[in-house]
């Protein structure tokens, strides 16, 4: 159990000589708090995993401090930082019985047996593997397995943090709800600093209070499910989170007024001091944009279909060169295949050079 | 879905069925005629019944000796070989880099000794063993050991088997390394988050994915030196006296040397059947060790 805490950390497996810009991980400071739920959020390749197998122990940074509750873990070995980790794919003992499995990490550390007897009867428990505790481990499925993993971590009532890396990939589509619920029923009962690596939105956000976005080594938003929706700090997040992803629209800005084609679209807050020679762009969710009848004054998109997913519908739009999704009320049609847009000026935000920018009330 | 009947796709399959009738069927049959019957040249058989078998099967005999004698030193050879080549082979897999450039070297070293022919592996230990001019004889007589493989039958035993470990030892070392291989790496990630030792990861990780590999490689280790002719052969000549005389030599003498065709051909029946039997016995065991237990129904 501790409070994570990761001072200019950074990464490059080309070494600390190497360009910043090539890192597989950027410097990052945060922390993140003892009893957390945390998912580390982004594509293939964005140094998520780097970030996870840094606080594991198993890469050590070539930059940056991490400490565990105030006391630096860095030098340390994976064996001696306290942390469980569940893979991708399942490992298991293949020789072992399911109770020897869980049994396996005290044994290392020379718990006494009735100790280790009593810890893995809790464990087993606690997952659901009491009937199979005397069975190997072979044969089981695939969920079975990564409960498995899971139970050799949580059965040293010392840990830290324990760390997931994309555990759900193998698993079936209705055993993966099952067992996500499982883990969070877990991180109530248990107290326990998880932290969550997915590239699958659904995955981060039912899972994670805290939610931190990746994008290119860099992190590049750490909030609340809600907050990435509602505020993304940055267009990545604003198109990575959500479905459709967030529009960004190429504007020019000015005080309390967005202009994109001669078209003003309204603001809700000034914007007066936009750095210059960056790349100006407004950023706002389908959720808040309607398609209408084509009106004077109102910016003009081509229609090119409209998806229905059944409780709402969108309209995949043209302007200009902009791909756009917007909100298509019930009993929208467009006859000429073009449809103005009305914009909800409280939802729309200003981005410079891809970072948002807090415009003065 | 009706199946296309035509007997004429008969005619594709026939001349396999010649070339292994002419190859294989054929030569057997004629073996196992052989086998009951003697004679004394001049292309004269006489009906002999099981009297080879016998005769092979009770020790007072002389082919029944001889054969025994030979069998026993036989799987006396298999059995050390395969205890020292397979750890040995293990050890050295464990031991190769996993990446870099050294991995192609270790590789192309390891495979050399498998390249090279018998009887020239035979003659390069024939020769290096000579206490006149062979390196080995030459530097161990030097030291003082006293080492003499055509006068002494413990320095014929080893030098056989030595050379058999050197010749063979890498095929094992290179079936575990790939075996190694195999294993992903968060196995060795996770054994390392649960805290293993050395020996543990060896225990619960690589012996357990290496068993497959290791199954291949005592059988064919064990089905070569069991049939091992060549290299014996050109060191030793089966001496001194008979010690070193494996079946396959003990069978080339009776059948080539003294012409005895009913001998020989029984006891290379029963030779072929014991390997038969032992293989199976050794893939029987080693693939029900692994999974003893039904396939089982998984936890939810």
């Amino acid at each position: 159990m501790a409070r994570i805490d990761l001072i200019d950390l950074a990464h490059s497996y080309g070494g600390n000589d190497a360009p910043e810009e090539t890192f597989a991980l950027k410097p990052v400071t945060m922390t993140w708090r003892q009893g957390g739920a945390y998912a580390l959020l982004g594509p293939s390749g964005c140094g998520k995993t780097t970030l996870l197998n840094v606080i594991s122990g198993i890469i050590t940074p070539s930059r940056g401090k991490i400490q565990f509750d105030g006391q630096d873990i860095t030098p340390l070995s994976t064996q001696k930082r306290n942390i469980a980790q569940v893979f991708q794919f399942p490992v298991i003992y293949d020789t072992m019985t399911v109770g020897q499995n869980l049994a396996f990490p005290l044994k290392n550390r020379g718990v006494p047996k009735a100790e280790i007897d009593k810890r893995v009867a809790e464990i087993g428990r606690l997952l659901d593997l009491e009937p199979y505790l005397n069975r190997k481990a072979t044969r089981l499925t695939a969920d079975a397995k990564q409960k498995i993993s899971l139970g050799r971590g949580l059965v040293r009532s010392d840990v830290a943090a324990v760390l997931f890396d994309e555990p759900l990939t193998v698993i079936d589509p209705e055993l993966k709800w099952q067992l996500r619920s499982k883990l969070k029923a877990l991180h109530r009962e248990l107290d326990l600093t998880m932290i969550y690596v997915t590239h699958d939105q659904t995955e981060a956000l039912t899972f994670a209070d805290t939610v931190v976005v990746m994008h290119d080594g860099r992190v590049v938003q750490s909030g609340t499910p809600a907050e990435l929706f509602d505020k993304p700090a940055h267009t990545f997040v604003g198109y990575f989170i959500g479905s459709p992803g967030m529009n960004i629209l190429p504007a020019e800005v000015k005080g309390r007024e967005a202009r994109i084609d001669g078209h003003i679209i309204a603001l809700n807050r000034a914007y007066d001091n936009l750095p210059a020679n960056a790349k100006i762009e407004i950023g706002v969710r389908p959720e808040f944009v309607e398609v209408v009848a084509p009106t004077p004054g109102l910016l003009t998109a081509r229609i090119e279909r409209i998806d229905d997913l059944g409780r709402i519908r969108f309209a995949r739009a043209r302007l200009g060169d902009a791909k756009l999704a917007a909100r298509a009320p019930a009993g929208f049609t467009s006859s000429d295949g073009t449809a103005g847009l009305k914009f909800d000026p409280a939802h729309v935000h200003v981005y410079a050079d891809s970072l948002l920018v807090e415009g003065a009330a | 879905m009706d199946k296309t009947v035509n007997q004429k796709a008969w005619f594709l399959v026939l001349p396999v069925f010649l070339v292994v009738a002419f190859s294989a069927v054929l030569p057997l049959m004629t073996v196992v005629n052989y086998s009951m019957q003697d004679t004394f040249g001049n292309n004269q058989f006489f009906w002999n019944g099981v009297g080879w078998f016998k005769e092979l099967l009770d020790p007072s005999t002389d082919l029944g000796g001889r054969f025994l004698a030979s069998l026993g030193r036989n799987l006396f050879f298999s059995l050390v070989i395969l205890a020292i080549e397979v750890p040995l082979g293990i050890v050295v897999a464990l031991s190769m880099p996993r990446q870099g450039w050294t991995v192609a070297a270790c590789l192309v070293t390891l495979a050399l000794p498998l390249l090279i022919p018998w009887n020239v592996v035979g003659t390069i230990w024939q020769i290096f063993g000579r206490p006149d001019i062979g390196l080995l004889g030459y530097t161990l007589n030097a030291m003082g050991i006293d080492y003499n493989y055509v006068s002494n039958a413990v320095d014929a035993w080893v030098t056989v088997i030595v050379m058999d470990v050197w010749h063979w030892t890498s095929l094992v070392a290179l079936l575990c390394y790939a075996g190694l291989k195999s294993i992903p790496e968060a196995y060795y990630q996770a054994a390392q988050i649960d805290g293993a030792s050395r020996w543990a990861v060896f225990k619960a990780i690589q012996l357990p994915k290496m068993n497959r590999v290791l199954l291949i490689a005592v059988l064919l280790r064990f089905m070569d030196s069991f049939m091992i002719y060549t290299e014996p052969f050109v060191v030793t000549g089966g001496g001194p006296g008979n010690s070193t005389t494996f079946v396959s030599i003990e069978l080339v003498k009776i059948a080539l040397g003294q012409f005895d065709l009913g001998k020989a051909a029984a006891l290379s029946l029963v030779y072929n059947l014991i390997i038969l039997i032992v293989c199976w016995i050794f893939y029987t065991v080693m693939t029900n060790a692994g999974s003893e237990r039904k396939p089982q129904e998984g936890a939810a």
